[in-house]
């Protein structure tokens, strides 16, 4: 070969090297999700038209767009659902053997499975949560706690030894936005399991994948009434909380409604679960696997938007690290992708609603009034649809708003410490207690700080992980009863001498 | 000859410029952050430039005890031009190859920008003594190898003799200074723990490595997406702490394009398109190259050419 060939061969060395790889979009496909214009109350196994006759649209937060218009339940819709749950219970569910529930728990649990790619871009469409979050946490979760709820139908008297544990009735269950369907499966999945039947209430924006949901109960063929589902605001669930035929009520969402729903309930020996609010505290300490404990904060914070009860709010920092780690964490910051939900690639989505961004505003806007010091890396936000960047605040101190009240939002709060005590005690001093994250190399100090956290959950160098047989739950005024795990099943069941 | 540091338990490295802290690695989370990102889904006009780079960074390599200068020839012209019938496509960075077939990639390899480097001090085991490692480094330097790819003391290293590692680096450093760059192989599937390899890093690193690499591609364990994450970490904070630009090689086991975009994604979001030049990125391999063209090819035409039209050399 001549050297002339040889210069033809290769490029030339000027040939342009991009200043930036960016990646093409890679969304995944909505055709898969089949919607209905408008969607009744799923009550005694079919869609039935609402008797208040009000709906409202649903609609897709990242576009501002509509989705479907679904009904708005009101007091005699409630008392129906109750009605068609209450003869479920007494006609089907509490006789059939308890290997018969597991059988149909089973069936939900795979058909999810199979279903699970419809199920993750609806719940990307109607809530605004990234498709790789949806797609990988959501759904395998969701059908992790039926298979795992499934398992323990008919071998409840192993839960609780020694006692003969027994169904309540027709249980009333309130879930949040952040996570609508899995939710949904930590609620129904232990109910059923227990051997009650439900009454379920989706959060308002948020009801489309509890009404693809209905579709998946027909598919099982569980025997009609054993779940229904109703749509509707606060006030379709005040109504539940306060039917006089509900035998429980299991409630997640804020803790000034769980509050509220607790006095009503006050008197009525009507059962009751809450998992409510919360502020984490996620602690890291000098020897920590820097690298990694960057990206547990930032899975902690900014996972689903920061839509998350147990986030990892309040990063504390031992004071000796604190440059790197705030250096490290602002670095990762600035490779977050933010944008369409539907894409592969996104790392953080729309926030939930246009009321939720408005309050995470307006808590920003006093983190800065109180002069804590704002960091977000640079990002174009879409101009429609509802969006925060990624917001990290320093200079924070403990009274700060910022450091005490839960912002639900992609807001993370730093505070510093010199001692492991002080740790502790800026960790605990908070009204709530759900959920505290502990990143070290030392076994030890992991075992030693999780006993002295007052806090639903530890976790040790990792941050918002969870598992159908970990029971979840909170201190203080994060609620109290626990999902997950055996202990998940303690209240959905009477047990004899109770 | 280098001076020994003293080095106690922990190594302490008495080094300028000053290194970062020893630091440790959570296996779990590590592992979970590699997975995480090679969920990245690279399409259309990104997946092009992915793959244009995989060639621009490739060490096309040919490590067998079968090798002739026939072979050698014919990966160069190969690594030169790997797609006859498309201009357009790039050079790879770099022949590699056993150090007495240096003069033949060498001599193929004139006037073009592709690079000739070669594997030395007793690959792949480094079982031999300093001074037979010294002569090689040496020889196949004057045979024109621009970069010489070493292997560390693995036997020192799990035994804890960390110094004679760090010393032994040093030494190879001293004769390559200058004349040639050095690739430090720390052949992770031997170092068991994620740990082992950033501490391996950060000695190659203190001990002069212009490039830390994963593996000689010897073993069933080789350059794996956790492992790559844990040394751009520990070049992540060199540079960070120190201004000094060290480079990475993934090399062992990445056969398909699909994973040599994973490599780069994860360089990229981990160290910035900065460190995605052959200047400071390389993968090794010796069946890649095909893969990538048949790749490039597809997302030309929209279809998969039949392999044969592939040159196998």
């Amino acid at each position: 070969m001549t050297e002339r060939k040889r210069e033809v061969a290769r490029r030339p060395d000027t040939a342009a090297i991009p200043t930036a790889w960016e990646y093409a979009p890679a969304p995944e496909s909505r055709e898969v999700v089949h919607l209905q214009d408008r969607y009744g109350l799923f009550i005694g196994g079919q869609f039935v038209e609402p008797l208040s006759n009000e709906r409202y649209t649903t609609i897709d937060p990242a576009r501002e767009a509509p989705l479907a218009e679904v009904a708005q339940a009101g007091k005699a819709d409630v008392d129906r659902a109750v009605k068609a749950a209450r003869a479920a219970y007494a006609e089907s569910w509490s006789r059939i053997r308890p290997s018969e529930r597991a059988k149909y728990l089973f069936r939900i649990a795979r058909i999810l499975q199979e279903r699970s790619r419809e199920f993750a871009v609806l719940e990307s469409m109607n809530g605004g949560k990234p498709i790789r979050e949806s797609r990988d946490v959501d759904l395998p979760l969701a059908a992790a706690h039926f298979f795992y709820y499934a398992g323990w139908a008919d071998k409840l008297e192993y839960a609780f030894p020694h006692r003969t544990p027994r169904p309540l009735g027709v249980a009333g269950q309130i879930i949040p936005w952040n996570f609508p369907l899995l939710m949904l499966a930590w609620k129904i999945a232990p109910a059923l399991a227990a051997g009650n039947t439900v009454v379920l209430k989706p959060a308002e924006t948020t009801p489309l994948t509890a009404l693809l949901f209905c579709d998946v109960v027909r598919q099982a063929e569980l025997p009609p009434g054993v779940v229904n589902i109703v749509t509707g605001d606060g006030r379709t669930g005040a109504e539940l909380v306060s039917h006089p035929d509900v035998n429980k009520i299991a409630f997640t969402g804020s803790t000034e409604v769980g509050k509220a729903i607790q006095k009503t309930l006050a008197g009525t020996g009507k059962r009751l679960t809450l998992e409510l609010g919360g502020k984490a505290a996620n602690i890291i300490f000098d020897d920590a696997p820097l690298d990694q404990a960057v990206e547990g904060i930032v899975n902690g914070i900014y996972f689903n938007q920061g839509h998350v009860c147990c986030a990892g709010s309040r990063l504390l920092v031992e004071e000796s690290i604190y440059e790197t780690v705030i250096s490290k964490l602002k670095r990762r910051m600035q490779t977050l992708r933010i944008g369409d939900p539907l894409d592969k690639n996104t790392d953080v989505g729309a926030i939930n609603s246009k009321q939720q961004l408005d309050k995470i505003g307006s808590l920003v806007q006093a983190g800065i009034d109180e002069g804590a010091e704002i960091y977000q890396p640079p990002c174009k936000l879409p101009e429609r649809g509802y969006w925060f960047a990624p917001t990290v605040f320093t200079n924070v101190a403990q009274s700060y708003r910022i450091a005490q009240e839960e912002i639900f939002g992609p807001v993370l709060s730093v505070l510093t410490f010199r001692t492991p005590d002080e740790a502790i005690e800026k960790a605990n001093n908070t009204p709530y207690g759900l959920s505290a994250g502990v990143w070290t190399e030392k076994g030890s100090r992991i075992l030693a700080m999780a006993q002295r956290l007052r806090a639903g959950v530890v976790w040790a160098n990792t941050y918002n992980r969870f598992d159908p047989a970990s029971p979840f739950g909170g201190y203080k005024e994060s609620g109290f009863g626990r999902e997950g795990g055996r202990h998940g099943l303690e209240p959905y069941v009477l047990l004899d001498g109770a | 000859m280098a001076t020994t540091p003293v080095l106690p338990g922990g190594f302490e490295l008495p080094l300028e410029p000053r290194l970062p802290r020893l630091g440790s690695v959570d296996a779990v989370a590590l592992e979970e952050r590699a997975a995480s990102l090679a969920t990245r889904s690279i399409k259309r006009d990104s997946k092009v430039f992915a793959l244009d780079l995989a060639i621009r960074v490739m060490d096309l390599t040919t490590l067998e005890g079968a090798d002739t200068p026939g072979k050698v020839a014919a990966l160069a012209s190969k690594g030169i031009r790997p797609d006859p019938s498309d201009a357009s496509v790039p050079s790879v960075a770099a022949i590699c190859v056993y150090p007495n077939l240096v003069p033949y990639a060498v001599e193929r390899t004139k006037g073009t920008n592709v690079k000739v480097a070669a594997v030395a001090t007793a690959f792949p085991s480094g079982q031999s003594s300093m001074d037979v490692k010294l002569l090689e480094t040496r020889e196949v330097i004057d045979a024109g190898a621009h970069e010489v790819d070493m292997v560390i003391n693995r036997g020192a290293f799990l035994s804890g003799r960390y110094a004679e590692v760090y010393d032994e680096i040093v030494r190879v450093k001293e004769v390559c200074a200058g004349r040639a760059h050095l690739k430090v192989i720390l052949e992770t599937g031997e170092l068991g723990t994620y740990d082992n390899v950033r501490r391996a890093s950060l000695l190659a690193i203190a001990g002069g490595a212009d490039f830390i690499k994963t593996s000689t591609g010897k073993l069933a364990s080789s350059a794996t997406l956790p492992v790559q994450l844990c040394m751009l970490e520990v070049i992540r904070d060199v540079h960070e702490e120190t201004g000094r630009v060290v480079g990475m090689k993934a090399a062992g086991g990445i056969r398909q394009a699909k994973q040599a975009i994973q490599f780069l994604v994860q360089v990229h979001e981990t160290l910035g398109l900065a460190w995605l030049t052959p200047d400071r990125y390389r993968l090794g391999a010796s069946t890649l190259l095909n893969d990538v063209l048949m790749q490039i090819h597809k997302e030309k035409t929209g279809r998969y050419q039949n392999p044969d039209y592939f040159t196998v050399d």
